[in-house]
């Protein structure tokens, strides 16, 4: 893992000092509430419905052991005992008072954290694979240029004033398990016929009310020219992109209006000029930066055997482990989706606790997934079982990864400000209608996806079954959309037709997953089924009037 | 009227009022230009030679193509005073530095002391940007 130098510690610390100044002056009254907001928007400290919310920033979603143990002691600290993973493989805490905020920087600080850039019309913490390093399918390790992007976009001087927020998400497999084209800018290194890497830059893709999958605007950029591609992408951009109405303000707008060719073009010219600055840092930076990213000291002896004769346990590694580049070790994910529960939350005990394991059996490694859940990248085989029984005993061992209760949700309408609808709630109602995990597990993969408000942090656009709530008249309704995905194959989910109460959607579910189970042949998934037979068996089984009898 | 100007540079002030982009086409004696947030800055380029002074107007500090305006006119040799005016606030004054602007007419005053105290805000810099600092990079491989 990546470890600071002194000049990375002295940039955190210089923002904790600022932050602190600028707490100070809001606290005196030497500034107003409408000219701080922009100041703590940029340190991710949001007034949302209740209190504060503080999102912290998880660098390509990598932590270490004492990392993750911070974040436990800072929900205990600061907030009620729990913090929240999110959908951009962050974390948040929903209760922080103003005046504790620059304290808990400080600690963040203190185990090479922060929370730049988190929230605000600039780069957002960059997202990558979260299998990055470990997966058996990986072509390149994105996480060295996951890290160059991020000392790249930290406080860039001409690029914290966009039209609009800037995700970027980078990976290095043919399998996209970051949701790459959906992502203003989605970066997959890909190796040409010769071997050598290249940067296959997607921009232009998003969610939101406009929902798009970027095109491809750069097919192969050479890795040491990677930061002056994104510099001419984003100075094209923060040039044309539209400020006149913020919800066509991202890049996917315009890249739409003027389309990708024209897009391409101006992105070239810009790039040529670039080219001849010298703001690309050397080789030798990277290969520094890669230093940090060596495999762990794998056993090469590990065996390849696992006893799968507790069938609780056969369960939990059928769905929630994966392969491994190393013989002898295997991927495992702790899904943070009990029946019932609310989705991406874990207790500041919970938190410790994987800390620990993460210490004790994965090389010292977690990641957090935009699916909001944490993976232990790097487990010994051996060790699977002991593990599995630690994570039972704190009810950590839900053995129901991508299946129907592996819910994504937004924070929605219990805490935040731009919601229309609750999302927890209905999260809870499919968890608990479902909780049979034999009943899921027939149902095979299903990816369910819930937001709150158009805004979609809740990816509703990407999910096998999305939900998105609306306000109607002042009373929440929700749509149903069927078909979307987020990987190799992404695609926009389609509206159902009229929305439903908070019972009404968990029925509605129900029904299109017995059209699934009617309809399926041999090895489909409720995507592929979908996608055969279209939206129109699902539609006239949602919405059948209810027979007397019935 | 901006009373005040925080200028970083030791030439005279240029006493000429700014013209719009527009007009500076049309008069070959102008040496004082604005731009406002919609001009290309790079209509600007074949006429470096004759430029003193470039004002860059944020209408609203939120709109940041003032900062690519600067960057663009510093990265292609522009050496005249490059001058942000408007809604210029005390926390965006260190980044516009090192976008190349050296002098600052805000609209509510921002203090000499205060303004020196936002450039020092950050010790190190992650960018090889046009105010000649050393990036992180290039002092790690010195």
């Amino acid at each position: 893992m990546y470890q600071y130098d002194s000049y990375d510690q002295a940039m955190v610390d210089a923002r904790v000092a600022e932050f602190r100044d600028q707490v100070n002056r809001r606290l005196a009254g030497e500034i107003t509430e409408d000219q701080f907001k922009p100041l703590r928007l940029k340190n991710g400290l949001y007034l949302q419905l209740h209190a504060y919310m503080l999102r912290v920033a998880i660098p390509y979603g990598t932590l270490n052991s004492r990392q993750m143990r911070m974040l436990g002691d800072i929900a205990d600290k600061y907030d009620r005992g729990y913090g929240h993973f999110t959908t951009r493989q962050n974390i948040q805490y929903n209760w922080i008072k103003l005046e504790q905020a620059p304290d808990l920087l400080a600690d963040l600080a203190s185990v090479e954290m922060h929370a730049i850039q988190t929230s605000g019309n600039c780069i957002r913490n960059t997202t990558a694979d979260h299998f990055a390093g470990a997966a058996a399918d990986e072509l390149v390790d994105p996480r060295p240029y996951a890290e160059l992007l991020r000392q790249w976009s930290t406080f860039h001087p001409e690029f914290d004033y966009l039209p609009r927020k800037f995700k970027i998400a980078i990976i290095g497999s043919e399998t996209d398990r970051a949701a790459m084209k959906l992502h203003d800018i989605g970066i997959q290194l890909v190796k040409n016929d010769a071997g050598e890497i290249g940067c296959k830059f997607y921009v232009g893709g998003g969610m939101g009310r406009t929902p798009m999958i970027a095109p491809v605007i750069g097919d192969f950029v050479p890795p040491l020219q990677m930061i002056s591609y994104l510099e001419a992408c984003l100075r094209v951009y923060n040039r044309y992109g539209r400020r006149d109405n913020k919800y066509k303000a991202r890049i996917k707008i315009l890249v739409h209006e003027i389309g990708a060719d024209e897009y391409r073009r101006q992105v070239e010219e810009e790039f040529a000029h670039i080219l001849t600055l010298g703001l690309e840092p050397p080789p030798a930076e990277l290969e520094r930066i890669k230093g940090f990213f060596e495999q762990p000291g794998f056993d090469a002896a590990a065996s390849d055997d696992l006893d799968l004769s507790d069938p609780d346990f056969a369960v939990w590694v059928k769905q929630n482990v994966h392969a491994h580049k190393q013989a002898g070790y295997a991927i495992a994910t702790i899904a943070l989706k009990p029946v019932g529960g609310i989705p991406g939350d874990a207790s500041a005990d919970q938190i410790r606790l994987m800390a620990d394991l993460a210490r004790d059996y994965s090389f010292d490694e977690l990641r957090v997934t935009h699916a909001q859940n944490i993976v232990l990248p790097h487990v010994k085989k051996a060790d699977l079982y002991t593990l599995w029984q630690k994570l039972d005993e704190a009810g950590l061992a839900n053995a129901n990864l991508d299946l129907i209760s592996d819910i994504i949700a937004c924070p929605g309408l219990d805490y935040c400000s731009l919601a229309n609808a609750r999302s927890i709630p209905v999260a809870q109602k499919i968890s608990e209608r479902f909780a049979d995990l034999g009943r899921q597990q027939e149902l095979g993969e299903l990816k369910l996806k819930i937001s709150g408000c158009i805004n979609a942090c809740g990816h509703h656009h990407a999910g096998h079954i999305g939900i998105l709530g609306v306000d109607r008249k002042g009373v929440e309704n929700y749509q149903l959309l069927l078909g979307g995905s987020e990987g190799a194959d992404t695609s926009l989910g389609t509206i159902t037709g009229p929305g439903f109460n908070e019972d009404g959607i968990v029925d509605a579910i129900e029904k299109a997953t017995d059209v699934y189970l009617a309809q399926r042949t041999d090895g489909e998934r409720f995507l592929d089924t979908y996608r055969r037979i279209g939206m129109a068996p699902f539609k006239e089984a949602i919405y059948a009037k209810e027979s007397v009898n019935g | 009227m901006v009373e005040q100007t925080l200028r970083y540079r030791s030439d005279e002030p240029v006493a000429d009022p700014a013209v719009t982009v527009d007009a500076f086409a049309d008069q070959s004696n102008a040496t004082a230009v604005r731009i406002e947030p919609g001009d290309d800055a790079r209509d600007l380029l074949p006429h470096l030679d004759r430029l003193a002074l470039v004002e860059v107007n944020f209408p609203a500090y939120t709109d940041g193509r003032g900062y690519s305006a600067a960057r663009i006119l510093r990265e292609h040799g522009y050496t005249g005073e490059l001058r942000a005016i408007g809604d210029v606030l005390l926390d965006q004054l260190s980044h516009m530095r090192r976008c190349g602007f050296d002098s600052f007419a805000p609209n509510q005053d921002i203090s000499r002391e205060a303004a020196d105290k936002a450039f020092a805000t950050w010790p190190e810099v992650y960018q090889k940007t046009v105010d000649g600092r050393p990036a992180i990079w290039a002092k790690r491989h010195g």
